[in-house]
């Protein structure tokens, strides 16, 4: 016979505001089994735990009811709670009153009396629950980095830095990310590539680092401590070895090409590096547009090489290596704002993006830091920027905010009157949010000391009237339509999810919200970690965040690598399915529907070796426990440990025997 | 003859919803729109005693009545067994609000059947005119040209209701059409690039205060002209009358001239199809186009 006890959280006033914890407790004395109830405040507090420790002790009870909150969270919390008093830590069963009961209920009598039903139906599965063990599995120390921008960099260098190898996989041909086409940073306006260039060297002469650039990720299988992905190294057509970066080859390509480094404003050559810190300092040759790939003739750069490093002949290299953990950093794209018919992105040449203007001021970029209109490349007197472009528009964008574009406006503005001392910034708005270290007081500088022109409310049109752009909008606060006579319109385009991010996401087994930015595992208490175990996010790949925002999570995500490496091998969920192998017919029914291959025949031998019978087989590491298999099975040869039928049933009479009572 | 149903000799047939103004101040633009439609192998029927769409008060006032009215309309045309067709902006914005208003809401569609006998199942497509023409694609009006309409700068106005509620009504962009200046540049005419192509007429302020209206009126006037424009193409009955009407309005109130014709686009059409000028009501038009059609060649 079991000996249950049962413990009522309050939860504060979560749960007792709306279910009578004092009549669950004194009710579920009732139960068959229970040897002991209770009610407390807070069970999840260090208090509430002891009372639970000291009653199993006391009433010496064997099997352990908490009536509180979803599992989700608490579980692992009451779990090592009992297995510190000397149970099996699978005794326990949770009863949600809270999500599934007080916060969605409005009547309280109709709440206490379900509370009641959903503890008796813990209590009698947790009578039927059975001891269960976790078994060790090997854990590959070795972490993938994906997305070599800023966030990947950080964690990256965070991760070997701890003593731990690293690869670093970038989809360019260059990490450095969107970072690096930054101009300054905000609040502080440190030089972007000052701050950045460092931590690529270092990353990239890092000892425990491997930095594959112009690489992707195809496939990933395995399960946390031991992902088996594979690579694809696109061809370079350069031999990193032998390259010495100097240069010769693009200065002699004679094809030109917009160049995506700059937004289109400036070109590339077809044989390139995106911008002079490369890192690594090796050309790629654009092979959709190289004119010896596309119709053989040329061969300029091989032809001119010092050191004979231009090979047309290098070829994809599919790499497979195992990692014991994954960290997604892969980032954001700019939101094209042609979405906007009224405000003239692509019809008016000096109606650009944000990123494009950060291109003109920037010392590297087309113009080689002189900030001047695409147009006639004259000087800008009066500049527009038009906050929300895409965010917080659900008719033409998102419904997010993006966060960063309050910030990096309030810094061009800035910056625009340091580069053109006679400039206007008009930077229109629907709020500023300015909410970081320093970025209130950033904003106002922007206003007070430097003249910004802020007008709250939304542009209507954007047209051409000779060679000035006429901005027509309304003050909000004034109350009154404007119109600016602009020399330039700078928009601040959304941050969306990369456009292969989903795709990324199916390959990682993460899931991905309606933006397609990646979920975490937890909005508050597990905001670095994916709910699949070994991955984890950093950056702007789960949704718009600055530098600084980035850099912190890059580096939690790092010492969550850290804290998983630090283990010398895992542990491994008991709650698995398992194949009654005498009944099991070996249809290999389940081995079918099974959504993780965590299923395969296996085959038994009688004494002499000879073959008996096929079965399914499960594999542990495998197996996420989900249950399909079971429901799947015509002979009911598979349970699922933890869930077996009979623990289900009994939870199912309970319920109905409430249900008569 | 196997090859009979190719698109040139296939025969579209619609719905011809006319509305009010079709049957008064543009005329010219309901003689133009048959004119052409038969050109280009499309067959209207107009919709037996149609009634008024409600353009004008009836949605602002009572938004049953104004779904119920252009309802009946749909609903009629659905007994015909054909897609409507509605030239005027005004009635295309009312007829397309109505029949998505209704097919999005099944307890409308009920109430309309219970209260006002009208009974409609959604079968059917509204389109504008405009729409209809435009997705006929550039090869139907090309090869259908006879005198190109080179030398006529041409600034395209869409006005306001044509392209809204963008929701409802997607064949172009509203804030950036292009649908217009792309036919214009099929007869061979220059669509001017301008800013004002869906600026506001202020055709709703006509009655009530129209000094507000010369003063939208004179600015789309001066922007086409500043554009280069020497001419305004429209296709909206309200947008041609007050672009057209208003112009020694304000001679008077700006000292400003224009002379600027105001055409709907049928009548271009069918200038550059080589149809008989008595059918294109050309003459009808306020702002005298003789004398700018025979500077590129055209005699009407």
């Amino acid at each position: 016979m079991a000996r249950v006890g049962v413990f009522v959280c309050w939860c504060g006033s979560n749960i007792a505001k709306m279910v009578d914890v004092e009549k669950v407790a004194e009710v579920a004395k009732t139960f068959p089994n229970v040897a002991y109830s209770t009610n407390y405040k807070y069970m999840c507090s260090e208090p509430g735990q002891n009372l639970v420790k000291d009653a199993i002790a006391e009433h010496k009870l064997d099997r352990i009811v908490i009536a509180s909150c979803s599992p989700r969270l608490h579980e692992p919390t009451f779990r090592r709670c009992i297995s510190e008093a000397g149970l099996n830590p699978f005794f326990l069963e949770m009863a949600n009153i809270r999500e599934h009961c007080s916060w969605v209920h409005e009547d309280r009598d109709e709440a206490t009396a379900k509370a009641i039903d959903l503890t008796a139906m813990a209590v009698a599965k947790a009578a039927r629950n059975e001891p269960l063990f976790t078994q060790e599995i090997p854990l590959t120390k070795k972490a993938l980095v994906i997305g070599g921008g800023i966030a990947g960099i950080q964690a990256a260098l965070d991760i070997a830095d701890s003593g731990y190898q690293v690869w670093l996989v970038e989809k360019t041909p260059s990490i450095g990310g969107r970072m690096a086409q930054y101009d300054k940073t905000f609040p502080t306006l440190d030089c972007a590539a000052c701050i950045l260039t460092p931590k690529m060297v270092d990353a990239a002469s890092h000892p425990n680092i491997k930095i594959l650039t112009y690489s992707e990720v195809e496939n990933v299988s395995g399960f946390i401590g031991n992902f088996d992905v594979t690579i694809r190294k696109k061809a370079r057509s350069v031999d990193m070895d032998k390259c010495t970066g100097c240069g010769v080859c693009y200065s002699k390509c004679p094809v030109k090409l917009p160049s995506e480094f700059d937004c289109g404003l400036g070109q590339r050559r077809a044989i390139y590096v995106p911008f002079p810190q490369a890192v690594p300092n090796v050309p790629v040759i654009d092979r959709d547009n190289c004119r010896w790939f596309k119709d053989g003739k040329c061969g300029a750069c091989a032809k001119i090489c010092p050191s004979q490093a231009v090979d047309y002949s290098l070829e994809d290299e599919v790499i497979t290596e195992r990692f014991g953990a994954i960290v997604a950093a892969t980032g954001f794209q700019p939101w094209d704002p042609s979405a906007y018919g009224n405000l003239g992105y692509g019809k008016y040449p000096d109606v650009i993006t944000s990123l494009q203007f950060e291109r003109l001021f920037n010392a590297s970029g087309p113009t080689e830091g002189k900030l001047v209109r695409p147009s006639d490349h004259q000087p800008p007197k009066n500049v527009v920027f038009i906050s929300c472009i895409g965010s917080r528009d659900e008719e033409h964008g998102y419904p997010y905010c993006s966060k960063v574009c309050c910030m990096y406006n309030a810094k061009h503005a800035l910056l625009l009157k340091e580069k053109v001392h006679d400039a206007q910034a008009y930077v229109f708005y629907m709020d500023i949010r300015a909410n970081g270290k320093g970025y209130e007081e950033f904003t106002r500088r922007a206003i007070e000391k430097y003249g910004a022109h802020y007008l709250r409310g939304r542009v209507s049109r954007v047209f051409q009237v000779g060679d000035k752009l006429i901005v027509r909008g309304v003050d909000t606060l004034a109350g009154k339509p404007v119109e600016i006579e602009a020399d330039m319109v700078v928009l601040a385009s959304a941050m969306e999810a990369q456009p292969d991010a989903k795709n990324l996401a199916r390959k990682l087994g993460i899931s991905t919200d309606e933006y397609n930015w990646f979920s975490e595992a937890h909005p508050k208490l597990k905001p670095v970690e994916c709910l699949t175990g070994g991955i984890y996010l950093a950056g702007a790949c789960q949704y718009p965040k600055d530098i600084p925002d980035s850099v912190a999570q890059a580096s939690g995500a790092a010492a969550k690598v850290v804290v998983l490496f630090s283990k010398p091998s895992l542990e491994s969920e008991p709650t698995v399915a398992e194949v009654n192998e005498t009944t099991c017919v070996g249809c290999q029914l389940c081995k079918e529907i099974c959504p993780y291959t965590a299923i395969e025949p296996k085959t038994i031998f009688d004494r002499s070796g000879n073959p008996v019978k096929t079965v399914a087989s499960v594999n542990e590491g495998l197996c996420h426990g989900c249950g399909t298999c079971v429901a799947g099975c015509r002979s009911s040869s598979i349970q699922l440990k933890g869930f077996k039928d009979d623990q289900l049933l009994a939870e199912l009479d309970a319920l109905a025997f409430a249900e008569i009572d | 003859m196997e090859q009979a149903s190719t698109s040139e000799t296939l025969i579209m047939k619609y719905a011809y919803y006319p509305g009010c103004s079709l049957h008064s101040t543009a005329r010219e633009y309901d003689h133009s729109t048959r004119e052409v439609c038969e050109a280009l192998g499309i067959e209207l029927k107009e919709i037996p005693d149609w009634n008024c769409c409600g353009a004008s008060s009836a949605h602002s006032l009572d938004h049953d009545l104004g779904v119920a009215l252009p309802l009946r309309n749909l609903a009629i045309a659905e007994r015909m067994g054909m897609d409507v067709i509605a030239p005027c902006a005004a009635c295309f914005s009312r007829l397309k609000s109505a029949d998505a208003a209704v097919k999005d809401d099944a307890d409308l569609l009920a109430k309309m059947k219970d209260q006002a006998g009208i009974e409609y199942n959604g079968s059917i497509q509204v389109q504008s005119l405009l729409s209809a023409i435009y997705a006929m694609g550039d090869d139907a009006i090309k090869s259908r040209v006879k005198k190109p309409l080179q030398g006529l700068k041409v600034a395209c106005y869409y006005g306001c209701l044509l392209l809204r509620p963008a929701g409802v009504s997607p064949f172009d962009d509203p804030e950036n059409p292009v649908s217009l200046d792309r036919i214009m540049a099929d007869l061979g005419a220059e669509p001017v690039e301008w800013p004002y192509k869906n600026e506001c007429c202020g055709a709703s302020l006509s009655l009530s205060k129209p000094e507000i209206v010369v003063k939208l009126t004179r600015d789309i006037l001066s922007m086409a002209k500043k554009a280069g424009a020497n001419c305004l193409v429209t296709a909206c009955p309200l947008c041609q009358g007050n672009l057209d009407m208003r112009q020694p309005d304000i001679a008077s109130k700006y000292g400003e001239k224009y002379d600027m014709p105001i055409f709907y686009f049928t009548q271009l059409m069918g200038l550059a199809f080589g149809l008989r000028n008595e059918g294109l009501g050309i003459r009808q038009l306020m702002v005298d186009p003789v004398p700018l059609l025979a500077e590129i060649g055209i005699h009407a």
